[in-house]
This record gives C-alpha cells, structure tokens and sequence, in this order.
C-alpha cells in the first residue's frame, strides 16, 4: 500500500481523536455514586499528633499499654526477644539519646519514658517498604499498616529509628490473653506497629491509652487545629521530640 | 535396546497414575455442597436478604471482599452503599459473619469442596470462637 505523508498524518491525527472518546463515555456511564464512604461519625483531623507528659506518669503504671494490647490483640511472648510493642516503656537515656550527659542524674537515666510509634511526617519505613504494605495516609497524618500485603522482610524494622516495629516471629494467637473480635490478630511473618487507634477514630473515639490514662499524660489531636488541645499543650510547654536531627519530624511530642 | 521392558512397563506405570483421577473417578459425581443458610441470626431476619442479590454474591463475593478490603485499610473508608442504596459496615467478621454466623456449613464448605484456601482467618476473628 502507497502511502503519502499527508495520508499519515490525516491518520494519525483521527487516532488522537479517537483517544479522547473513553474518557467521555466513562464520564457519561458513571452514574456518581460513591460505592464506598467514610463513616460520618469518625473523628475528622488533618494531622493527628499527641503530647506525652511523662511527668505524670506513675512508677509502674501500665494502663495504657494494657488497654492498647487489650484492644489490638497485642501478644505477650513473655520474651523480650519475641517481644511486640505498640506502646511501652523505656529508659530516658534511650528515647532522647541526645540529651544524655555524663553529669546527669542516675534515676533520671533510668527513668521509663512510654514511647510508640511516631507517625512521622517523613517516616523511613514507608519509603523502605518494597510492597506499600506500609503508608502514610495524606489526609491525617496516620502511618498505617496494610497486615495484607506484609511479606516480612523487616526492611521497615530496619529503618525505623525508634524501634517502634516488631515482627511475629511465631504465630501470635496462642499468646493473646483474651481476644478482641473486634479487631484483626496478626499471623507468624507479619510485622506490626501501633496505628494510632485509627479503627477507633473511625468510631468517634479517642485512641485507647489516651483514654486509659488517668494521670492524663497522652493527650491526643489535630495539629492542623489551632484551638485542639495538643496545640493547647505546644503552645504553653516546652517539647522535645525523639531524635528530630534524623528528618523524620516525629508527631509525638514530649513536654521535659 | 536391552531395557525396552524396563521402559515400557515405566511408560505403562506413569500413564496409569497419570490418568488415576479420571479413570478412579468416572461416572461418580461428587456431592456439591449444601450452604447452610439456617443460622439463629437468619431466621430472625424479617427479609432474608443478602447485602447484594444472592448470584453476585455467589460468583463474586471474593472480589466484592478484597474492594472492602482496600476500601477499609488504605482509603479509610468504611461504609458500603449496596446497589439498593441500603448501608453496610465493611467488616468481615462483623458484618458478614453476624447472619452467617455458621462458618463451617457456610463458608468452609463450599471452601474445602471447591479446594480453595482464604487465608482470612489466619488473623481475623470468627466472633463464636473468640468468645470465652
């Protein structure tokens, strides 16, 4: 077949054409319904944060992680190595490594501090994770976990730098005291994080330990809010946050 | 050519298991399941209705369970409109599980007849076994 360059061209350009028709037939055939909505009574924030005020936190005290394991399904291994941590204890020294120094007073040092994961605003685990089972949600803030899509490679346990990620190395079930049908176990070969309680945010609920503190020691918000309680507590007290030189920009903050 | 025998009979014995299924199998028919629908929670139910016609359900409920699924933990979205405009929680073992709360006789048996293993169960929670 014989064909000039003025053929082709008209040809090419009617393809082009034909391109822009799909788009206006999907637009003709959508009938704009939504299939799936959000649930009109969870809790709406831009960028959900919380201040930590370990001052008041009791020797002792554990009634947030026991809520919190209470309502995710945390398991108990009794071993530290197996150990899944959500929200837990430790040592000052070893939350603000920084701060450190050797006049510093040897309680102090030892001193439990709760940490948790903290859905930075840059976090590494999300930018190391090869399936996207890890992600930040944009409308919130929250850096969430898809337990679907996990392969345990642990790349994320890797690169967080708060130790906030914990693998299932055996299946979990067996070691959950009583189980909470209202939220999902993990299975061996999953890694797990806290999530900011944001199946209980969906409900119109605050996350468990904040609710579980009587000392009122986490406080919980939206930071985009300038009236919310946690810009409240920024506002009046001076905070520090875990490790901020790494450019993770960590949304728990910590009132010293 | 000293071990044709030895091959021969070795052809005859791989074509024999090799066709075992089809042969050991002729002229039965396997029973196809019955889905028990006859659970507590159905009977109370004024229309007994599934969230979508019961063919879709019956042919696609997979592909409707995975779109819950991404709906529910990447988009945050958590309320299913029906093609009738009713409303339902996407949950699994709260929803689906509430009318049919008979795994065995519903979702297993068509499961292990048909040979194929969701792996759902593995963390969610089948409600009747988490209670104490």
């Amino acid at each position: 077949m014989k064909s000039s360059r003025r053929r082709f061209l008209q040809v090419v350009g009617l393809s082009l054409v034909g391109l822009g028709v799909r788009p206006v037939f999907g637009a003709l055939a959508g009938n704009g319904s939504p299939k799936f909505i959000m649930s009109p009574q969870g809790l709406k924030g831009k960028r959900w944060a919380m201040v930590v005020n370990p001052r008041r936190c009791p020797q002792e005290c554990k009634d947030c992680i026991e809520a919190c394991h209470r309502e995710h399904n945390v398991p108990e291994f009794g071993n530290p190595k197996d150990e899944i941590k959500w929200i837990w204890n430790e040592p000052f020294k070893d939350v603000f490594p920084a701060q450190e120094h050797p006049y510093m007073e040897e309680k102090l040092k030892k001193r439990p501090v709760i940490v948790l994961c903290n859905h930075c605003d840059n976090p590494p685990c999300v930018r190391v994770c090869p399936t996207k089972a890890t992600f930040k949600r944009e409308e919130d803030g929250i850096v969430m976990m898809d337990y679907h899509r996990c392969i345990g490679c642990r790349f994320c346990i890797a690169g967080c730098p708060y130790g906030a990620r914990s693998m299932n190395y055996r299946d979990p079930r067996p070691f959950i005291k009583k189980i909470n049908p209202f939220f999902p176990t993990r299975t061996k070969g999953v890694v797990e994080k806290c999530n900011f309680c944001e199946e209980r945010l969906a409900q119109g609920l605050l996350p468990a330990c904040v609710l579980a503190c009587q000392e009122k020691a986490l406080t919980f918000g939206d930071l985009k809010n300038s009236q919310s309680e946690v810009r409240g507590l920024l506002r009046t007290h001076f905070t520090i946050r875990r490790r901020p030189e790494l450019g993770t920009h960590p949304q728990v903050y910590y009132i010293v | 050519m000293n071990d044709r025998r030895k091959i021969i009979s070795g052809i005859l014995i791989f074509l024999v298991l090799a066709t075992f299924p089809f042969w050991y199998t002729k002229g039965k028919t396997a029973t196809p399941p019955a889905l028990s629908l006859d659970t507590p929670e159905i009977q109370k139910l004024a229309e007994k209705r599934c969230i979508e016609p019961t063919d879709y359900m019956r042919a696609s409920h997979m592909e409707l369970i995975v779109s819950w699924r991404e709906a529910v933990v990447r988009e945050g979205e958590r309320l299913y409109i029906a093609s009738d405009g009713r409303r339902f929680a996407m949950s699994l073992s709260q929803n689906c599980l509430r009318c049919h709360s008979d795994k065995e006789r519903f979702c297993d048996s068509c499961h292990s007849y048909a040979g194929v293993k969701p792996t759902c169960w593995s963390c969610h929670v089948v409600p009747k076994e988490a209670a104490p």
